[in-house]
């Protein structure tokens, strides 16, 4: 059993991944047209690139852009789901083991303790944005069941991982849930909103572009998103 | 597909069609008709599959429902904060849900749709800014008008707009003739105040092109006489077009993108006829958004670049200021708390803040910006239309809340505000809520204020 879910299953796991990433993002490259998102991708391109480099770079650190600024609350809660929940499957020794002792890649990794908290804070954060779904009205009304199963779908692996690795209850059983829940939310990015993981870019880079080679990038000093 | 005689998906093309429409008052039979014009779902399907490609469904589909955009919008600001004005609800229960019908939607919705994209949004594109996914919701809302146009769920006047433009390439019934009167008799009224003064009409070669808001040549012609006065001052070779001289576009607004092209074509060949160097553009936001920003699009150019280097008239004026060119008497300068309307067309979506800011450093004493400013600043609450709309005056009054009590807190009482949809919409803020503000383009501040060189005064009494 074990064998198998570490195995082949999360073969095909990575497997649907990968290749469902890699075409939405194909996808979403062949679909941008000129004259329909009037925007000319190809002039401009020093202007359109750093505009793009800008639009991604400002997002990604906390307090970049005015929007974080305005809701400190929202934007701590954010990138503490965010960073745990990137960074923890990545660099944690447990998969860096795996890695090695089935396919031979070598992943640094990470110490447990810090790999311990960041999941905590995955925890705490996603308790946050549950609170936040169901309490402030306007995001209440935004929310539908997809958006509250997709919490759950990807808060299921690190859920799991600190009930195993703090042996609470049975080990084996959380293990084992714990290898399943990745598994599905690998096989759920390409289908789900999830996809953001890769469309977040696509569609940053292109906003990006629009402002800094149509909407004024060109005459002033770069958006101030 | 039962169609009504006014309300149709037809667009006006004729003079008659314009008259006939424009005789049913505020639109009482056309909105009638629109209750039972039935849905022509296979070219709504045909539509979607030919003009929905990724960069939309990625903003459909990638909404993370986060509600970060809510505040950035004037209109859940001015409501109450009603979620329902929350540009995410606000499109995807409106085109979201007709993607997710795949087209199969009925009247009802189509007229809810046309409710909420001409009353709930005015395409200012602020929550852009605010969105940390890059989903601009303006610009849905634009391509849901085009969906809506094409279907003929568009406001009665956005219908008589487009239709003015495809019958007058202007968004009123001005001919050239009547064009090229108003600018003889314009310089017949000037040249006695300044000698030499002309108005040249379709001069090939000349330095700077002029395009104007037709609403200065039927309404204000003393806007085209004081554009006049100052290109003469400054000492510009221009010339203004006998066809091509219209810049706005309602056809925008309306979601006609067939007429939108055709007017911003007739600019282009303006251009290309007459040769000139640059075009200058009046005070006009949207204008500006549609014959420089989009049209370009629109006409098919692969560069997105009009055919010449095109300014708005805050350039022109920044520039001439930072050359030279004109130069303001320092003791005629605005002396009173003075504030600045930064318009979303040519400001956030043009980047043309800082040349606003430098004209306001020249000609006024005590500037105050409004909170907030620049890109940032909230719509004037008539944008994209919405103040043309008689069926939603109430909902664009409650709009303008936003802008009247951001001028409020800057103490100021005189507003500068170099765009036409701005402008009346401070006047219709002034005639709602008597705040005491006055407003202004450009223009008439300015030649308060310049120093006319020698050579142009006229001879000692
Ligand atoms: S901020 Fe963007 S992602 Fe969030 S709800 Fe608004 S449109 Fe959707
Ligand atoms: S474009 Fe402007 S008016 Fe429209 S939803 Fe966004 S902020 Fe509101
Ligand atoms: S009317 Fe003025 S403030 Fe409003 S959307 Fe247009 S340019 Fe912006």
């Amino acid at each position: 059993m074990y064998q198998f879910i570490t195995g082949p299953l999360l073969w095909l796991s990575f497997s649907i991944f990968f290749i469902g990433c890699f075409v939405h993002v194909a996808l979403y490259i062949r679909g941008l047209d000129f004259q329909l998102d009037r925007i000319a991708y190809n002039t401009n391109i020093v202007s359109g690139v750093k505009a793009a480099l800008r639009s991604i770079g400002l997002w990604l650190v906390p307090f970049g852009t005015r929007c974080w600024r305005q809701n400190p609350v929202y934007t701590l809660i954010f990138y503490l789901f965010h960073v745990g929940a990137v960074v923890t499957p990545l660099f944690l020794s447990a998969h860096s083991v795996i890695l090695k002792y089935r396919w031979g890649i070598y992943m640094p990794a990470m110490p447990d303790v810090v790999a311990d908290v960041l999941t905590a804070g995955v925890l705490v954060a996603a308790c946050g944005l549950l609170l936040r779904r169901m309490l402030v009205p306007e995001v209440r009304n935004l929310t539908t069941p997809r958006d509250i199963g997709v919490l759950f779908l990807s808060v299921a692996p690190f859920a799991t991982a600190f009930m195993a690795y703090h042996q609470i209850g049975d080990v084996t059983f959380w293990t084992i849930a714990h290898i399943l829940s990745g598994e599905l939310f690998l096989v759920a990015v390409p289908f789900t909103k999830l996809s953001h993981i890769v469309l977040f870019f696509c569609s940053r880079i292109q906003i990006g572009m629009d402002f800094g080679i149509k909407r004024g990038g060109v005459k002033s000093s770069g958006f101030p998103w | 597909m039962q169609q009504g005689k006014l309300c149709n998906r037809i667009p006006v093309e004729t003079k008659d069609k314009l008259k006939e429409i424009l005789g049913d008052k505020g639109g009482i039979q056309y909105y009638k008709e629109m209750e039972s014009l039935e849905v022509d779902v296979p070219a709504l399907k045909d539509l979607l599959k030919r003009t929905l490609k990724s960069r939309l469904k990625t903003w459909l589909n990638s909404c993370m429902r986060c509600g970060l955009c809510a505040d950035s919008c004037f209109l859940y600001i001015a409501n109450d904060k009603d979620p329902k004005q929350v540009p995410s609800y606000k499109i995807q229960s409106t085109l979201g849900e007709l993607v997710r019908r795949k087209g199969e939607v009925d009247t009802q919705f189509m007229m809810h749709c046309m409710d909420v994209a001409w009353a709930q949004c005015t395409c200012c594109n602020r929550c852009t800014m605010y969105c940390p996914m890059g989903i601009d919701t303006g610009v849905m809302f634009s391509y849901l008008r085009g969906i809506l146009f094409s279907q003929g769920f568009v406001p009665w006047e956005m219908k008589i707009g487009s239709g003015m433009h495809r019958v007058y390439r202007a968004q009123m019934d001005i001919t050239t003739e009547d064009w090229v009167d108003t600018c003889e008799w314009m310089e017949e009224e000037t040249e006695e105040e300044w000698p030499g003064l002309k108005i040249p009409v379709d001069k090939e070669n000349a330095d700077i092109i002029y395009t104007v808001n037709a609403r200065e040549a039927k309404h204000y012609p003393e806007d085209l006489a004081d554009a006049a006065i100052l290109f003469h001052l400054a000492g510009e070779n221009w010339t203004v077009p006998s066809e091509g001289w219209e810049e706005t576009s309602l056809a925008m607004f309306a979601g006609d993108w067939e007429a939108a092209k055709l007017q911003v074509k007739s600019v282009y060949s303006a251009i290309e006829r007459l040769k000139p160097k640059r075009m200058v553009v009046t005070e006009c936001g949207h204008a500006y958004r549609a014959t420089v920003t989009e049209g370009p699009y629109w006409a098919g150019i692969k560069s997105g670049k009009p055919p010449v280097d095109s300014l708005h008239y805050v350039e022109w004026v920044a520039e001439a200021l930072r050359t030279g060119k004109l130069k303001i008497d320092p003791a005629k300068r605005i002396k009173e708390p003075v504030t600045f309307q930064d318009s979303c067309n040519y400001i956030r979506n043009a980047g043309l803040a800082d040349d606003a800011r430098y004209i306001m450093s020249q000609i006024a004493e005590d500037f105050r910006e409004m909170k907030p400013n620049r890109e940032h600043n909230y719509c004037c609450g008539g944008g994209g239309g919405l103040n043309g709309i008689g069926r939603y005056r109430q909902e664009r009054n409650i709009g303008l809340k936003v802008k009247r009590d951001q001028i409020l807190e800057t103490g100021a009482k005189l507003v500068i505000s170099p765009c036409h949809n701005c402008w009346d919409a401070l006047r219709d803020l002034e005639e709602v809520y008597k705040i005491g503000i006055r407003w202004s383009f450009l223009k008439p501040i300015l030649i308060k204020m310049v120093v006319v060189p020698d050579h142009l005064k006229l001879s000692a009494e």
